[in-house]
């Protein structure tokens, strides 16, 4: 059959929608490839608005791999806005890709990659344009298959029924994996239809088949068993875990939109995993071991990146990129290299120490000093106890009042609300640490116009992680701890105008716990929110908590759960918890263990183990993997000599 | 805080020709200017840029076709701290920018008056699917019938009214166009003084529409063919760099026909415009 392009249809309705540049593609270093050349076609989706998805560096990373493969052809997709979604239903047009406009259905695997579970109701409404049945037991030999990868794939269980297949961890490797059972299976001929095929991808034990799993329930509720249906089908499915980034240097061709979007840099991965330990946080949970990029690598990504795309920012990404163990060479090196050439370099990074400064100080030569960020992310030490994140007051004083000293003038702090064993004053103690921060640069600039923000996130328990057992505190408990201080700020005469506060109110978070911690059952929830309009629900002006609540109470109506039962509830060791059958790698008792000592105030710290012995939390054993990390000793040399 | 040393002075100013085409039409002339931005470094282009803490690169444009709207003939003016073979500018310019921003000709600024007095009127071409050439005909008969045509458009400033009549110099049919075109259409030509308030082309449909039942089904395809002083006698655009481009011998500096075939068909095949040969 052969595939058109939608464009022609396409095109005379753009020009009433809103940024119509987001839909016709023809990004720098954007391919089309040939259709029928191409033996196995994957149409790429992140489920968000254009603006938000094209810098994804999954999405990207995957992009340039498979399309860099003979016989493979990959394309991208992104949530279309619902001005053009009406349009689209009313004549037709269905999901199409950005490259060669081409419909999503036509592809052999449609892969979706999650870093938020609130993309999954623009997930149905891309199955939905696309013309994909919405179950995946309702699809035939004719339909893609639909894949999941991202974060949120750790626990894809409230969108399994709409998935054939979902993936964990690292992409690169088990996409290409993936490819080739494909392309195996088609030039036999396709035997057995698409349920031979995702046997043969769940056989390997590396790709996750919900439909071969079978989830039985207690009569209260709970899980009884998570078991495969068939044999052949492994009990548990492992992640992936890419062990030599320097192997995988990608983006080697960073897409550059025409459109604007929300990251106007090229990004580096300069090294993944983290092994801080920080009780709360899921990306540090499931993605150990570290392992670094080279300090050579990055510097030759730097320089074919910023050649390829004419970008005049370069972010050195990871979960904390202060961490990498030469980053003081990276940073000095590439401050050297990039030096008058109107190239800005930037390192998220949220350490509370004076190492920090130094390296913002490296990247901001000759700059403006404008924000510095730091995470105590709780606000007294009895919490940052808690939840592993050893940072002291007095250190956190100390390190801005250097951060002033060295010429910033405003300080950013990160906390969360609403974490396990919580009080009113865990909370409060914010305004106090804010106070100190404020005097203490006026003490150490002699200035008045010292400022400080403090963001505050609500905390979700997320599965893999210490805390997946835990109670999510409610939303009126976290908005009237917010709305506390928010009041003590205001009426504070000596600091209260120093201090910005930016927070969100508790009520998205618990819809994203819901959709965090929820089982199967949640699916239908899912569904009913999206036929009574739910989409974009990462956006605050298109998501309802109405809607959500009144469609958790039609669909668990009659059964011994509701929406509490999945958030609010505190679970015990012996539960089966939805994600239970997906490993990775931590080992159970080690979590429930972290978990005892979370809430033990006389346990010990538990250390990284970059710079401690192993603790034995059970992922290097099981995934057959170890730390990677230098120092390498080797130079961001050798530069190439920039001609004039 | 260091501020930096000052900013190299500009050596070289070059003014630029380019057409957005095909799909980019739907680029904004703010996703133009980062796309420009980013193909100077990739192309390194040394570009002058302004002093201060956060420098800006030296590149100004002179007027911008609306989003939606495809173009032969946009322009901009780039100052260099170095001097450098504008035919290889081109070139380089034009690789590194995505497919359908098309550089077409540069020249050396050489004084003058400037690139924005420079552009008096442009000449349109408006192509409106589904509507017969009758109806097309009666419309621009009626509209050129007028004196004054008053038309009410939404701007920044709120509900806006004034003629679109008396800015229109010229407006006619392309009948041998539309014989080439794939879909019946009815296409037409129109040279439009740019004035103030600005008369765009939708302005002079929405006059055309007053004027006459004419109803087109869908948007109209819009697309700016030349930019320019016009010549009171003929009515004619001349091309807006010929007055810089005195070093060039006669005879290669006369832009070629636009290339309508390739606008109409949505600008996908190659265009006929060249720049000037080196
Ligand atoms: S198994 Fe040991 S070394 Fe590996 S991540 Fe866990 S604690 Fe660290």
């Amino acid at each position: 059959m052969p595939v058109e392009s939608v464009f022609p249809r396409l095109e005379p309705f753009l020009p009433t929608v809103q940024k119509p540049i987001q839909y016709v593609g023809g990004e720098l270093n954007s391919l089309v490839k040939d259709w029928d050349e191409a033996e196995v076609r994957w149409a790429l989706m992140y489920p968000d608005a254009y603006e938000v998805g094209l810098p994804n560096q999954g999405v990207q990373i995957l992009y340039e791999i498979l399309n860099e493969r003979d016989g493979v052809l990959a394309e991208r997709t992104y949530s279309v806005w619902p001005d053009l979604e009406t349009i689209m239903r009313r004549e037709g047009i269905p999901q199409f890709t950005v490259d060669g406009h081409r419909p999503v259905g036509a592809f052999d695997i449609f892969g979706i990659s999650f870093s938020t579970e609130l993309g999954y109701t623009n997930m149905l409404t891309a199955l939905d344009l696309a013309g994909i049945p919405m179950l995946a037991t309702d699809r035939t030999d004719e339909h893609p298959i639909v894949l999941a990868g991202g974060h949120a794939a750790f626990n894809p269980e409230p969108i399994a029924d709409f998935l054939d297949a979902a993936v964990l961890g690292d992409g690169e490797e088990i996409a290409l994996a993936i490819t080739e059972v494909v392309r195996e299976w088609k030039r036999e001929g396709s035997p057995g239809g698409r349920d031979e095929l995702l046997m043969r991808l769940a056989k390997s034990g590396g790709v996750y088949v919900p439909k071969f799993f079978d989830v039985s329930y207690l009569p209260d509720g709970r899980i009884q068993r998570v078991a495969p249906n068939r044999s052949g089908v492994p009990w548990r499915v492992d992640k992936h875990t890419v062990m030599d980034l320097d192997a995988w240097p990608y983006p080697k061709k960073p897409l550059v939109p025409l459109a604007e979007t929300v990251h106007e840099r090229f990004s580096v991965e300069i090294f993944r995993g983290c092994t801080r330990g920080c009780r709360f946080c899921q990306a540090g949970m499931i993605t150990r071991p570290v392992r670094e990029r080279s300090i050579t690598t990055i510097g030759n990504m730097v320089e074919t990146g910023l050649k390829e795309s004419g970008f005049t920012e370069v972010g050195l990404l990871s979960l904390s990129s202060a961490d990498h163990s030469e980053i003081g060479e990276i940073a000095k090196g590439l401050a050297d290299q990039y030096e008058g050439t109107q190239t800005s370099l930037s390192l998220p990074s949220t350490r509370v120490d004076a190492f920090n400064i130094t390296l913002a100080n490296e990247f901001s030569r000759g700059g403006r000093r404008s924000g510095l960020t730091f995470a105590p992310e709780g606000g007294s030490e009895r919490m940052r106890k808690v939840i592993n994140k050893m940072v002291t007051e007095d250190d956190l004083i100390r390190t801005v009042t250097t951060a002033y000293e060295n010429g910033w003038r405003q300080v950013k702090l990160y906390f969360m609300c609403g974490l396990p064993t919580e009080e009113d004053e865990d909370v409060m103690a914010i305004a106090g640490m804010a106070r100190r921060v404020i005097q203490a640069g006026r003490e150490a600039t002699g200035r008045r116009d010292i400022r400080c923000t403090v963001s505050i996130g609500g905390f979700v328990p997320k599965p893999h992680t210490p805390f997946q057992w835990a109670a999510q505190c409610d939303a009126e408990t976290v908005d009237r701890r917010l709305f506390a201080l928010k009041d003590t700020l205001r009426k504070d005469k000596e600091y209260g105008r120093a201090i910005g506060l930016r927070y969100h109110d508790g009520k998205p978070s618990i819809i994203e716990g819901l959709l965090s911690r929820g089982d199967r059952r949640v699916g239908a929830v899912i569904r009913k929110v999206w036929e009574d309009g739910g989409r974009f629900d990462g956006w605050s002006e298109h998501f309802s908590y109405e809607r959500w609540m009144s469609a958790a109470a039609e669909v668990f109506a009659d059964g011994p759960v509701d929406l509490d039962w999945f958030t609010v509830r505190e679970r015990e060791e012996v539960e089966v918890l939805p994600w239970d059958h997906l490993d990775a790698g931590l080992d159970r008792e080690w979590l429930w263990q972290d978990w005892q000592d979370a809430i033990d105030l006389d346990s010990e710290e538990v250390e990284d183990c970059r710079w401690t012995p192993c603790y034995d939390c059970g992922v290097c054993p099981t995934m057959g993997t170890e730390i990677q990390i230098g120092p390498t000793g080797k130079k961001l040399l050798p530069l190439s000599v920039i001609s004039g | 805080m260091p501020e930096g040393p000052a900013p190299a002075p500009v050596a070289q100013r070059l003014r630029v020709r380019y057409a957005k085409r095909g799909r980019l039409r739907f680029t904004s002339h703010r996703d133009i200017s980062r796309a420009v931005e980013r193909a100077v470094r990739r192309a390194g282009i040394p570009v002058a840029f302004s002093a201060g803490f956060s420098p800006h690169p030296k590149i100004s444009y002179a007027g911008a076709a609306a989003t939606g709207v495809a173009s032969e003939a946009e322009y901009l003016e780039i100052g260099l701290t170095d001097d450098r073979d504008p035919a290889r500018v081109r070139a380089d310019l034009d690789a590194a920018l995505p497919g359908g921003l098309d550089i077409l000709d540069v020249v050396p600024a050489t004084g003058g008056a400037s690139l924005a007095d420079r552009l008096q009127a442009s000449e349109w071409l408006i192509r409106l699917d589904g509507v017969t050439p009758d109806a097309a005909e009666k419309a621009v008969e009626a509209f050129l019938a007028a004196e004054v045509i008053e038309v009410e458009r939404l701007t920044k400033k709120g509900l806006r009214r004034f003629d679109a009549r008396s800015a229109v110099s010229a407006c006619v049919l392309d009948r041998r166009a539309m014989a080439a075109a794939d879909v019946p259409c009815a296409i037409l030509r129109m040279v439009v003084r740019h004035s103030t308030p600005a008369v765009r082309p939708d302005d002079v449909l929405t006059g055309l529409r007053q004027v006459s039942d004419l109803a087109p089904p869908s948007p109209p395809l819009v697309t700016r063919l030349a930019q320019g002083p016009l010549d009171a006698e003929t009515g004619e655009l001349a091309d807006p760099l010929d007055p810089d481009r005195q070093a060039v011998p006669p005879g290669e500096d006369a832009l070629a026909d636009t290339g309508l075939a390739s606008v109409l068909s949505g600008g996908t095949t190659e265009p006929g415009v060249v720049s000037a040969q080196p």
